[in-house]
């Protein structure tokens, strides 16, 4: 136990291998959050337009790109899209493997929270929607002030959830051109192979992450619910 | 929810065997109109509120409403009762085209409501909705209920003046001193539309004495004030015409009282509407028609007293001996 210990010890902290890990635990976070930021955003607007394309023919045409979109993104593993990005499409120009990855999870996740933020809308009453209308607002208008606000809120134990999925998923973006935690406890294992304290501390590591995120997801869950009686 | 604007009107099937109305299809345009040797429709009887000509509504092979053409004018009082599946609640869905006709032509105002050229938004502001399920906005307080509408539509048009008076400062400074276009004038601001609409809304809840409930949100309070404030919320408006969908269906008995008493008291006010409902005696006491709906026509039709005193359909006489 003694020898695992001073092995962890000499890679960890005398080694450096501590500068790795903090990176990784950045950019773990960084990709996990500002991926399903942009997931949000794109599955937000797929989802819009998959919602509006019953009703209009210009929608109808976008519902398709994202038909085609979701079915891409949810048909491939997450690592195959992320060599693909990383050896074919972002090959011939230089780019930061922290970007890339973001990019790569932003587009993964949307095509996950497209179908949530759909059911998310669909969940809504149509009353509200025929409400709206009948009070002489638009129907963008009725969707953004009546429809969506109500979607959000049904939405966010499901979207803590891609959060979650997600940030577990950034486990193997270190296999292209970026540190995450994953890795940099890999490179310590690899090191001198002890692998018993470097992978239980990883899974630690990751346990606490999502404690914390689970947590903050209900929070806010808890602030947005304060119109219902549940 | 299917909507009016976005569907054509009358399949082209139709064509051949109603060669005197208009086919309305998605790709009419004005000019293609102009050119076509049918005449624009129009409302026979100009001072008629609300004029539906032909309303046939079909769901698949289902005919829900079979070619009805009927007209209700200012101040009336419209009850409309039958069994269910009868239509009612289809027909008066048609009226704001919250459903939009499979054929044939609402009229408000003398507005086209099928006319994919008439704005329904604009029309749908004069025309109350309360439907059975209240449908109050689950996300926003009781005030902000009744105020989002008038506000939100103030503000539009608002926005609408000053954006038409920027462009026509600009399109001045390329005119002659004499030519000079007049901009529209700017009679409110954001805040006070606001206030007014604030105003106006405490104004009303104090009438159907909920003030107090007014930072209350929905799922806090009965069925009974809900569809108050379901009312109360189509009044602020100030609409023309009140459309009520079954308003009392789905109350406690209890409740059902003060929503009626409130629907009197607008009907007492010269408020024009049109109610579905199984509350007869309601219906006989307020209306100053009553429909009677079955299999998608409007089978009898007349003053309460006659229809519910001297019935001559067959069908209305079974119904009214089970109801009453």
């Amino acid at each position: 136990m003694q020898i695992m210990w001073d092995a962890f010890y000499d890679q960890f902290v005398v080694k450096g291998g501590y500068r790795n890990v903090l990176e990784g635990l950045r950019n773990t976070i960084i990709i996990a959050i500002l991926g399903l930021l942009i997931g949000i955003v794109i599955g937000t607007l797929v989802a819009c337009v998959q919602v509006a394309g019953k009703r209009s023919k210009v929608a109808r045409g976008f519902a398709v790109v994202g038909d085609v979109y979701t079915g891409l993104f949810r048909g491939t593993p997450i690592i195959v899209q992320l060599l693909i990005f990383h050896y074919i499409i972002f090959s011939a120009i230089s780019i930061d493997g922290l970007v890339e990855a973001v990019i790569v999870f932003g587009l993964n996740s949307g095509a996950y929270v497209s179908e949530i933020m759909r059911g998310g809308i669909l969940s809504v009453d149509v009353g509200q929607l025929e409400a709206g209308r009948t009070l002489g607002l638009s129907y963008p208008a009725t969707m953004l002030r009546i429809v969506f606000p109500q979607a959000v809120k049904n939405v966010i134990p499901t979207l803590g959830n891609e959060l979650i999925a997600l940030t577990k998923d950034t486990s193997v973006a270190g296999y292209v051109a970026t540190m995450d935690l994953t890795r940099a406890f890999r490179l310590i294992a690899t090191a001198n192979y002890e692998f018993m304290i470097p992978y239980l501390m990883l899974a630690l590591t990751y346990l606490v992450i999502i404690l914390i995120m689970t947590f903050v997801v209900r929070m806010v869950e808890r602030r947005l619910r304060k119109s219902e009686r549940r | 929810m299917k909507d009016a604007e976005q569907k054509s009107l009358c399949p082209e099937a139709e064509k051949a065997q109603l060669p005197q109305k208009r086919v309305q299809t998605e790709k009419v345009s004005a000019p293609k109109f102009a050119k076509s040797e049918k005449t624009p429709v129009e409302p026979t009887d100009p001072n008629a509120m609300l004029e539906v000509q032909h309303l046939t509504k079909r769901f698949g092979q289902l005919v829900v409403l079979d070619d009805i053409s009927e007209k209700i004018v200012q101040g009336e009082k419209v009850a409309i009762i039958g069994p269910s599946g009868s239509g009612k609640s289809t027909f008066l869905r048609c009226l704001n085209v919250l459903e939009d006709p499979t054929d044939g032509y609402v009229f408000f105002e003398g507005n086209n409501l099928c006319d994919l050229k008439v704005d329904i938004n604009i029309q749908r502001r004069r025309m109350g909705m309360v439907f059975q399920q209240f449908n109050l906005f689950n996300n926003m307080n009781v005030l902000k209920n009744i105020t989002l509408a008038p506000v939100h539509v103030g503000l539009q048009d608002l926005r609408k003046i000053k954006r038409k008076n920027f462009f026509t400062k600009i399109s001045n400074l390329f005119r002659g001193k004499n030519k000079k276009r007049a901009l529209l004038p700017v009679e409110t601001t954001a805040k006070e539309i606001r206030e007014n609409a604030v105003n106006n809304a405490m104004r009303l809840l104090e009438r159907i004495g909920l003030a107090d409930k007014a930072s209350a949100y929905p799922s806090t309070l009965s069925g009974g004030q809900r569809q108050r404030i379901a009312i109360v919320r189509a009044l602020a408006m100030n609409p023309k015409v009140m459309l009520f969908d079954e308003p009392t269906s789905a109350l406690d008995p209890e409740m059902v009282g003060e929503v009626l008493e409130l629907i009197k008291e607008l009907a007492d006010e010269g408020m024009t509407m049109v109610i579905v409902t199984h509350e007869m005696g309601f219906a006989r006491e307020v209306a100053t028609r009553v429909m009677f709906m079955d299999g998608g026509k409007i089978v009898e039709q007349g003053p309460p007293s006659e229809v519910f005193g001297a019935p001559k359909n067959e069908r209305l006489k079974d119904f009214l001996s089970k109801v009453l």
